[in-house]
């Protein structure tokens, strides 16, 4: 019984992760303190890096931890961190569109869930299961893909200048 | 119900509960955070279907949106900043310079 237990550990922990991943997100809903909804969504994203790790592209959970839970959450919880956390917001109600967008949440859901049920093409045989390594990942990013990088590279580059621009745009504004 | 499929369900919704969470919340950085949701939804199921393909293509578009949601929290978090700093305000209703 245990070694049953043992073969089908990573399916249920799969499952677990998929779970945990979905209430975390749930719960971002309904908090109402923005550092709470901070950390719904860091449990959430360490689930899905479960998740990436159980599907086998380990390198996707280690950046999928590094980059989102590291760099881009810890920036929003600086960001809460500076901002008055007893703003009126944080407390108030939903906005007005509450019921419309729970009506559209629920329509989606279900187009979306009845799609990927009905649609979902089928993998080729034998090609589930078979990880692909970060060899072969870095292989394709840096030939086939190079263009994409480089694209990616200058995307970062407006992105510092555009940064630098609102700064810029706030001393002005201070100023005048 | 097999793991791909139970992977791009949960996949979407993720996506439609990051949607929802940008319609309904009031908050700014709430709604930021809710946007980070949906990306994180997408990724899943890039993810997904590139593991079930046993291509790179997926991880490859997959780094693209982690490049994409760090350029956008790194512009938005400052404009965000500012716009409390004029209004007093993270509520989204109170940013209405553009109505008409």
């Amino acid at each position: 019984m245990i070694r049953d237990f043992l073969a089908h550990l990573d399916t249920l922990l799969l499952w677990g992760f998929a779970a945990c991943a979905f209430v975390s997100a749930s719960l971002m809903l309904v908090l109402r303190q923005p550092m709470r909804v901070a950390l719904a969504l860091v449990s959430c994203m360490v689930f899905l890096g479960g998740v990436y790790g159980l599907l086998g592209v380990h390198f996707i959970a280690a950046f999928q931890v590094l980059i989102y839970v590291g760099a881009v959450m810890v920036f929003m919880v600086y960001a809460i961190m500076l901002l008055d956390p007893r703003d009126e917001s944080a407390t108030a109600k939903y906005s007005k569109l509450l019921w419309p967008g729970i009506i559209g949440f629920a329509l989606l859901a279900e187009a979306l869930a009845v799609g990927y049920w009905n649609d979902l093409p089928h993998a080729p045989r034998g090609a589930l299961g078979e990880p692909f390594d970060i060899a072969r990942f870095s292989t394709a990013f840096l030939t086939e893909y190079w263009l994409h990088f480089e694209l990616t590279s200058v995307l970062l580059l407006v992105a510092v200048v555009a940064a630098l621009a609102v700064i810029q745009e706030n001393r002005r504004h201070e100023r005048g | 119900m097999d793991k791909v499929q139970m992977l791009q369900v949960l996949a979407a919704s993720l996506f439609a509960l990051g949607l929802t969470g940008v319609i309904i919340r009031r908050n700014v950085l709430v709604m930021l955070m809710c946007m980070e949701l949906m990306l994180n939804g997408v990724n899943l199921s890039l993810v997904t279907f590139a593991h079930t393909m046993g291509s790179a293509v997926g991880a490859v578009l997959v780094f693209l949106i982690f490049v994409v949601a760090t350029a956008e929290i790194a512009i938005a978090i400052p404009i965000v900043l500012l716009l409390v700093r004029r209004k007093r305000s993270l509520d989204i209703e109170s940013y209405t310079d553009l109505k008409g």
